[in-house]
């Protein structure tokens, strides 16, 4: 709310020239970027006790923070709510949103935001008690959900029931923390969300073994980094740092193997590392601005298995999350 | 003869910039242009730089499919009604919660007021502590507390607690069945639990999804008993006009509180048992995850409704408290003089002097108890600003029309509420006799 009412006052008192905004300009002379993350989602974006930050979402903020200072840990990260998570973006209290928001033509179009890309392909799915005895989502009928206002998913839960002539009573709550607290305080039968929010959110349940998910996956979330409209370069910034790091795994780039690189006669390594040509220039960056993201964060594979994959708490499987080439559907245009 | 002109004499001419009332005029002309310029500037502006951005404008999204669901909802509500019935489901739930708030506030404020200054050490003490407690804590925190404390530690549906005559005649056989070894009989608790059985399962249910009560089964000619109580109502104002004027004219009273008695409890009643009882209760019964049939009460508007009655009770019973301190003791005293009662010296001397003092603060906490209803937002009951400038202004991002239609209705709430008290109050104001 107060952040609604930051971009009512912001809209008003804003002088025209912020919308020809340079971003990147502004973000260089402050010397930190400032990036919209959750307030607490593990395996996307979490803080730890000591307060740094860690998740799929927070690594593409660390890697354009690389790309940019050649230090990722230039990024100030700001913890949103779904329900302030678009305003907080389009008053300009941060740089980049990079929150699990799904991509949908309504937000890419009259909320005045684009999106850079998808760092994450999810579906909604549902969690509920073991001791229901409920195997598919078909025998919710006449059932309690418990879900986060302000996101796509409360909208997907109306579709879902309504195409299946099914009754439900929802409950809407204005952060995750609440919406899980009540699911688990018995309020609801069910707690719908994003899949990898599911297994996320499960693990601050009390008893997690008494929880199950269920098979249905009733929407697709495409989740990924957002800006806002009115810097095309921006735009592109965000953007080509998530297909570096695409295009790193998939050339084969690696923390471990960027030395290497660095030396390959390889022309399309060549170009990503560049010692060839003056893409990172293109953009508005450094010809090296691809060797710092890896060298600092990694490419897509190890963020996500570090985070979210087989070497996290999480250990979701790469899935639709795989590369083209490896049987799921992540792809980058190439760096040339 | 002095040239001194008269003192009373028209004053010099000055000139027209030292004039006082033109100089005034123009310096709040000036002033109000200046808030003009300012207002006109920040709407030109804001419109700019949103169609700079291209974020949407205009009210045309009141007209579009909402596509989410309300938890709870006065009129008929469904995911393909527009943003526009949204705005009306969330207004009529703050509307509720405001004014059963209010009824309820005032009713306790003015019991706990009164009590604190009882002469029982007791009762005075506890009203008291009741004040000093609930005030001093925030608002936000009571409600949490009500709804996870207290509302979340229910049992959940299929183990719901039965409230009403058959869990209390249930009840009161184990109890006899429990006195037997003290020479009760067997037979009294069989009985009991007998007549618990004849009366059926519990109609009144409490879990961890709320309340649910008995649903009204409408037969026909229902309307003739609604018609009954309303005809009762007319005649009572009626005859109270009637009664009031014989006692002015010759000091009889008038048994007012029988005549309201028999007329809208009493021909209701009776037209009632005269068409053979047109109104029924259909008993909740359980089904699948919850109650299927039955008036559902959802928790968070009982929780909400506890924490804001309690709350601005605690400073309506001070504001009761100072208004009847106010009132001197000598009007007391000349009550007890005339021969009053305490009881009737309190409700037609004490009372109405001092709701002169009383009505204009107990009108500011109206006005917080309404807006303190959108603290709503942290246990999700779908209130106005919950659903509208929550959801609603998350699911089209149009943050400037929804805040300024939500600003707009809650200053309509506020100033509806004050012009009715300051009506009210013009009628307690003492009339110069």
């Amino acid at each position: 709310m107060q952040r609604a009412v930051f971009l009512l006052v912001a809209a008003l008192a804003m002088t025209a020239q912020a919308a020809v905004a340079q971003t990147l300009k502004t973000v260089k002379e402050r010397g930190t970027l400032i990036c919209g993350v959750s307030q607490g989602l593990p395996g996307f974006s979490n803080p730890d006790d000591k307060g740094n930050w860690t998740g799929l979402d927070v690594d593409l903020c660390r890697a354009i923070a690389a790309a940019i200072f050649n230090d990722p840990s230039k990024v100030k990260f700001t913890g949103l709510s779904a329900k302030d998570r678009f305003t907080a973006l389009q008053s300009g209290e941060i740089d980049v949103l990079s929150r699990n928001s799904t991509w949908t033509l309504s937000r890419d179009s009259s909320l005045g935001l684009n999106f850079a890309g998808v760092n994450y392909y999810d579906g909604q799915g549902f969690m509920v008690r073991k001791a229901l005895k409920v195997n598919s989502a078909l025998e919710l009928n006449g059932a309690s959900v418990c879900t986060q206002t302000g996101t796509t998913t409360e909208l997907n839960l109306a579709d879902y029931f309504r195409a299946h002539k099914m009754k439900y009573e929802v409950t809407a709550f204005a952060t995750a923390d609440e919406t899980v607290k009540a699911y688990d305080s018995g309020r609801c039968d069910v707690f719908t969300t994003d899949v990898s929010q599911l297994y996320a959110e499960k693990l601050k349940l009390a008893n997690q073994n008494d929880h199950v998910i269920l098979p249905e996956i009733i929407s697709k979330e495409p989740l990924g980094p957002v800006v806002r409209h009115g810097d095309d370069q921006w735009l592109d910034i965000v953007k080509w740092t998530l297909f570096a790091m695409i295009n790193a795994e998939e050339l084969g780039i690696s923390q471990k193997t960027l030395d290497e690189a660095m030396k390959s006669e390889k022309p399309d390594v060549r170009r990503f590392v560049g010692t060839e040509g003056n893409y990172g220039e293109q953009l508005g960056l450094t010809k090296d601005w691809a060797v710092r993201i890896v060298r600092h964060v990694g490419n897509y594979g190890e963020s996500f298995d570090r985070n979210v994959g087989a070497g996290s708490r999480l250990g979701i499987a790469r899935g639709l999350n795989n590369l083209w080439n490896n049987g799921g559907i992540q792809y980058a245009p190439p760096i040339r | 003869m002095s040239a001194q002109p008269h003192p009373l004499a028209a004053p010099p001419r000055v000139a027209l910039w030292h004039n006082p009332k033109l100089r005034s005029l123009v310096y709040q002309l000036a002033a109000l242009a200046l808030i003009l310029w300012v207002g006109v500037e920040f709407a030109l502006n804001a419109k700019a730089n949103l169609e700079a951005q291209k974020i949407a404008t205009g009210f045309g999204f009141l007209e579009n499919t909402a596509g989410f669901g309300v938890n709870q909802s006065l009129i008929d509500y469904r995911e393909a009604d527009s943003y526009g019935r949204v705005f009306l489901v969330g207004l009529l739930n703050t509307l509720l919660v405001a004014a059963l708030g209010i009824v309820f506030a005032t009713v306790i404020g003015f019991a706990v007021g009164i009590a604190r200054l009882s002469s029982n050490f007791m009762v005075s003490r506890l009203a008291g502590a009741y004040v000093e407690v609930i005030r001093n804590q925030p608002l936000l925190f009571q409600i949490l507390f009500w709804y996870l404390a207290v509302l979340g530690a229910l049992p959940g549906p299929r183990q719901s607690i039965g409230l009403g005559l058959q869990p209390a005649v249930q009840g009161l056989a184990d109890l006899f069945a429990s006195l037997q070894r003290f020479g009760v009989p067997a037979v009294v608790a069989d009985v009991t639990r007998l007549g618990a059985d004849w009366i059926g399962p519990p109609s009144i249910y409490l879990n961890n999804r709320g309340m649910v009560l008995p649903e009204p089964v409408v037969h026909a000619g229902s309307g003739l008993v609604l018609a009954a109580a309303l005809a009762g109502l007319a005649v009572l104002i009626a005859v109270r006009f009637w009664a009031k004027r014989r006692q002015a004219a010759t000091g009889q009273q008038f048994p007012l509180l029988a005549a309201g008695l028999l007329l809208v409890i009493g021909l209701p009643l009776v037209v009632f048992l005269a068409l053979g009882a047109p109104l029924g209760f259909e008993r909740p019964v359980l089904r699948g995850f919850n109650f299927a049939s039955g008036i559902r009460v959802i928790p968070e508007l009982v929780a909400l409704l506890i924490a804001l009655s309690t709350y601005t009770a605690a400073f309506i019973a001070e504001i009761v408290r100072a208004g009847i301190a106010a009132v001197p003791r000598g009007q007391s005293e000349a009550a007890a003089a005339l021969g009053l009662r305490r009881g009737r010296a309190l409700r037609l001397i004490v009372i109405p002097q001092a709701m002169r003092v009383i009505v204009p603060p107990l009108t500011s906490q109206y006005l917080n108890l309404t807006k303190n209803s959108s603290l709503a937002v942290g246990i999700g009951y779908p209130d106005l600003f919950a659903v509208f400038a929550g959801t609603a202004l998350n699911q089209t991002g149009q943050a400037i029309e929804i805040l300024g239609i939500t600003m707009a209705v809650y200053l309509v709430i506020s100033l509806l509420t004050s012009a009715a008290m300051n009506l009210y109050n013009a009628r307690v104001t003492m009339r110069g006799r």
